[in-house]
């Protein structure tokens, strides 16, 4: 194993990144890139066939192995037999299998969200006179919007992570600070690589539980005033006034 | 007027829920259907807005047979209320009250006003308009329940056992605020319980169910005590049915001046 740190060199030499301040930066919109487009295509396709299976569940299980499969493939072979198709050194051959995992991640999360939906609540919208579409839309999408965030919020930060291994085929992103520095036996840019890819996973981590909270100001209304209604329990109430 | 004729509910798994019913339902009155767990009650509320479809039989709503009208339509115009409630727990206190008149194509402003009016009438705060229902209490949940149910001014209104899941003294103060308001509004209610004794203090009309779906016996509260139709209905009334009676005729007495009071109003 060749010594990353020699003597007297410096962890972190900050003149290189001073004078690659314009690369990391395009590195790094490749990264957010990268990572996102998987993420809004998996959503995309997770929605319809979450609901899918949530409609008729018979079709759940299989549908449930297929990704569970998807999810245990190994990234770096799954862009190894894309490259013929797609091409070396392309981002949609990263891209690809991030939409994958996304789905995989997303299905569940959007089968869980609907069945989160409490009964009562399902059938007093039918006897009000929701139609199966507008109930779908206004009432149990909104009801399995916390569940379906926080699997959101897993795929962002596995696929921040799993974009760095695109490096290995040159398709960029962060994941090119680490090849390079590996390549010249030079810390600097492996260390600017790491904290970036934490720094971004949080960020992005943070910006969709904003997004959450923002989106579903009922679900902490309720967490809040739990230990308030269980004192209510305890004592019953009397008459409003 | 709603009515029943030969109306039987079979589900696909064999069971019959409502055997050969015919049930006339008055306008303007509440009808009790009573009875124990599984006679059928839930079937022939939900047979009326067709959320449970009849396999024989007609009903009619005013004349006009409910299997004519599109569901939806038919179900806007007939408040429902069940027993949790069934708020929708990401809607604010005020559009959960709204969700019909919204659905209707109604003017915002004046829906939200009109919840805001209704939540008073039911003896909410109004306060708690921009609250979510998780933070209400169980008997405040059911009161919204009912606002909502009345949002759009619909002629009927369907209840599942509406007052079950709260303590008996909210109870009681729900029930006694029910009849208050209906004493104004009128409205054409059926009203399910398993309670005989909520059945005899709320209804003009009870009727009592059996396992299998079928009436035991149809007729007036003092018509049921005086006289049980057969030994079922015998001993469902129970053995304190003296106690009932006596208590019965003094609320019939008292409602006189209850009556006067609201009509002040
Ligand atoms: N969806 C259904 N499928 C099959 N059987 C049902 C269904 N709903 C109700 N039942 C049966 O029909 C009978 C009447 O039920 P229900 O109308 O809910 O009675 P109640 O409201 O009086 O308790 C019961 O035996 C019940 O188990
Ligand atoms: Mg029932």
């Amino acid at each position: 194993m060749i010594p990353l740190v020699t003597e007297g060199e410096p962890l972190v030499r900050w003149d290189w990144i001073g004078r690659n301040l314009g690369e990391i930066g395009s590195l790094l919109a490749d990264h957010v890139l990268m990572s996102v487009v998987p993420i809004l295509v998996g959503l995309a396709a997770a929605l319809p066939i979450g609901l899918a299976c949530a409609r008729w569940r018979r079709i759940y299980p299989p549908v449930l192995g297929v990704t569970n499969a998807l999810y245990a493939l190994p990234a770096i072979a799954v862009f190894i037999m894309l490259i013929p198709f797609t091409g070396i050194g392309s981002r949609t051959t990263v891209m690809i299998p991030l939409a994958l995992y996304t789905l995989s991640v997303l299905v569940p999360s959007v089968v869980d969200g609907l069945a989160a939906v409490p009964d009562h609540v399902r059938q007093s919208a039918v006897a009000i006179g929701f139609g199966p579409v507008r109930r779908l839309v206004r009432v149990e999408l909104p009801i399995a919007v916390p569940v379906v965030m926080a699997g959101l919020r897993v795929a962002t930060v596995s696929n921040i992570s799993l974009v760095s291994v695109g490096a290995l085929i040159g398709v960029g992103g962060l994941g090119d600070l680490f090849t390079d520095g590996f390549n010249r036996d030079f810390p600097t840019p492996i260390v600017v690589g790491i904290v970036l890819t934490i720094a971004l996973a949080l960020v992005a981590d943070g910006l969709l539980l904003a997004l959450q909270r923002l989106l579903t100001p009922w679900a902490r209304a309720g967490a809040r005033d739990a230990r308030a209604s269980r004192a209510r329990l305890a004592s019953p109430e009397r008459t409003a006034p | 007027m709603i009515s029943f004729t030969g109306v039987t509910k079979r589900y696909p798994d064999g069971t019959v829920a409502v055997d050969h019913l015919d049930l006339e339902i008055a306008a303007g009155r509440i009808t009790v259907l009573v009875g124990p767990s599984g006679c059928g009650k839930t079937t022939t509320l939900r047979m009326i807005n067709r959320m449970v479809e009849a396999t024989e039989g007609t009903i009619t709503v005013d004349g006009r047979n409910v299997a004519d009208i599109d569901p939806p339509t038919l179900r806007r115009g007939i408040g429902y209320v069940i027993q949790q409630a069934g708020l929708f727990p990401h809607r604010t206190i005020v559009d959960n009250i709204a969700t019909v008149p919204d659905l209707l194509g109604q003017d915002k402003k004046r829906s939200r006003r009109t919840a805001r009016e209704l939540m008073a009438r039911v003896g909410l705060d109004p306060a708690l308009a921009t609250r979510y229902p998780a933070q209400l209490s169980g008997g405040q949940q059911q009161r919204v329940g009912v606002a909502r149910a009345l949002a759009a001014d619909p002629p009927i209104l369907l209840m599942d056992e509406p007052f079950s899941a709260v303590d008996p003294i909210v109870r009681a103060s729900l029930q006694d605020e029910f009849l208050r308001l209906q004493d104004e509004l009128e409205k054409t209610i059926v009203f399910v319980t398993h309670d005989i004794d909520e059945a005899v203090k709320l209804g003009h009309r009870i009727a009592v169910f059996q396992v299998g779906g079928t009436l035991a016996q149809y007729s007036t509260p003092d018509e049921l005590l005086a006289a049980p139709a057969n030994d079922f209905v015998r001993d469902f009334l129970g053995g304190d049915k003296g106690i009932r009676r006596l208590r019965f005729t003094q609320e019939l007495d008292a409602e006189p001046g209850a009556g006067t009071e609201a009509a002040d109003r």
